[in-house]
């Protein structure tokens, strides 16, 4: 990170502004598309300024946990394509990737809007495991918004495949999709300084002093948190950036349809 | 008997066979295969006498003597420091070089120059296996404080700079901000927060359109139109230097 970027930054932000003039609190232009994958149960783009993330849902019958006899599961991996960014090698996923994959798995996961109990078709033997795959085509910042919204939006439009006699045949679609109670969304909020930020871009992220990632229901409840970033925050800070984060998945939340 | 493929102006992409025969002899961006004239880059064809050359149109910047560049400092050691010029190789700024002072042997040169500061400087020499000399001493060489760094494509700097500079001092005047460019594609550039915008906003469209004919026109008139926003109340959110 160079020092005069860095201080540019936060001389711009006294100005409440930023390096492409947007507001602190303002997205770039968001746009969301749904089944763009036709061999997926279900799938989403989401083009965030220049960040471009697809991800991926497919369905496997499996034996369930012995923990949880009775429910299936989600997975989620994400992969960073080495073409989506200078920085993103090839080889088994790095920190970045798990810690993307986990963001999003959290989010859902923990919001308890999907529930697991419904995914088991036989206790003990046989449940739907769903898999979320996060692929990133350009990385131009704030990867974590981008593919929480599109695992989300992928997850809402998903429609299970035809399943007789223990085998799935992945060709014929059934009508029936996931049963969402609710749509969780994660918010990354930024602190640099002593400013608050949302939606950073690759140069701004280069930046960071702290990141906190909320997720959050439409009733504003609380579902997961994960803090980044290399200093620590007061707990001011965060209630202030938990609120910021719920504010803007509002905002988000009209998206997914 | 030689045949040459090509039209002044075409466009052609590596690998591509430009012309056939001993007649023509390979320019810039060109290399002979046996019998053939190849294309080693994506370019224009120059038909020059019967030397065929291209002009890059991507790549990355390759660095000439007495080019003007911005660079990165990277490392710093015992006789002076490390450079990135945004290009395959790295340059040396050497303490003879950086400054007239008398600098007293074992000192701390990060107080001069430190990681991660960017400079502007000048090459002095390139040998023949690519490793680069700059020099400080020289008319608006400097540390470089403030402002921002964007990059573009160094094949667009020509484009970008215009003839005698006027492309660049036409968006100076218009956005009220400094900017340098370097030959090796960083640009910085410093002033209020809109006028900034604009510079980058209208770069990254000279940028894009660098090819086409009819560029300081349009750029005049991305200019002029967007210009009214940033000159309201313009003194008051000018960031102080």
């Amino acid at each position: 990170m160079s020092n005069i970027l860095r201080e540019h930054i936060i001389k711009l932000f006294e100005a409440n502004t930023r390096l492409d003039g947007r507001e602190l609190d303002e997205y770039r232009k968001i746009s969301l598309d749904v089944d763009v994958i036709n061999t997926a149960e279900g799938s989403a783009r989401v083009l965030l300024g220049e960040t471009d993330v697809i991800v991926g849902v497919k369905v496997e019958v499996m034996e369930p946990y012995p923990d949880t006899p009775d429910q299936g599961s989600i997975m989620v991996g994400a992969e960073l394509l080495p073409l989506s960014n200078p920085d993103f090698e090839l080889g088994p996923p790095g920190q970045e990737a798990i810690e993307l994959a986990r963001i999003v798995d959290r989010g859902i996961r923990e919001s308890k809007c999907l529930d697991f109990k419904k995914l088991c078709i036989k206790e003990g033997e046989k449940v739907w495991m769903i898999i979320i795959d996060i692929v990133t085509i350009n990385d131009a910042g704030n990867l974590p918004d981008a593919s929480a919204l599109a695992a989300i939006a992928a997850l809402k439009n998903m429609k299970f495949p035809e399943y007789k006699d223990d085998k799935i045949d992945y060709k014929k679609k059934t009508s029936k999709g996931l049963d969402l109670k609710d749509i969780p969304l994660s918010v990354t909020v930024i602190k640099i300084g002593d400013k608050f930020i949302v939606d950073p871009d690759s140069d701004e992220e280069k930046a960071i002093d702290a990141r906190l990632t909320v997720a959050s229901l439409s009733d504003g409840t609380l579902c997961a948190m994960q803090k980044g970033g290399d200093y620590p925050l007061t707990a001011e800070d965060v209630s202030k950036m938990v609120d910021i984060g719920v504010e803007k998945g509002k905002e988000l939340r009209k998206l997914v349809k | 008997m030689s045949k040459i493929n090509v039209k002044d102006k075409d466009i052609v992409v590596p690998g591509e066979v430009l012309a056939v025969g001993m007649d023509s002899f390979p320019g810039i961006g060109t290399y002979r295969g046996g019998e053939n004239i190849i294309s080693a880059m994506l370019g224009l064809v120059q038909l020059d006498g019967r030397t065929i050359k291209l002009i890059p149109l991507s790549g990355r910047y390759i660095p000439k003597k007495y080019d003007t560049i911005i660079c990165k400092v990277t490392d710093v050691n015992m006789s002076g420091w490390r450079l990135d010029i945004n290009s395959p190789y790295s340059a040396m700024l050497s303490m003879k070089e950086a400054t007239s002072q008398f600098i007293v042997r074992g000192a701390d040169l990060t107080k001069f120059y430190d990681i991660g500061d960017y400079v502007v400087c000048k090459i002095i020499n390139v040998t023949s296996q690519k490793l680069i000399d700059v020099t400080m001493k020289g008319m608006g060489l400097r540390k470089l404080k403030g402002g921002r760094i964007i990059n573009v494509a160094s094949n667009k700097v020509p484009r970008l700079v215009g003839k005698q500079g006027s492309m660049v001092s036409m968006i100076k005047d218009a956005t009220k901000c400094d900017i340098m460019v370097g030959q090796n594609g960083l640009i910085w550039i410093n002033g209020g927060p809109e006028g900034e915008l604009l510079a980058v906003n209208s770069i990254r469209k000279i940028e894009q359109e660098s090819h086409l004919s009819g560029l300081t026109d349009r750029i005049k008139e991305f200019l002029d139109k967007n210009k009214p926003k940033f000159t309201n109340d313009n003194n008051e959110k000018t960031i102080k230097k």
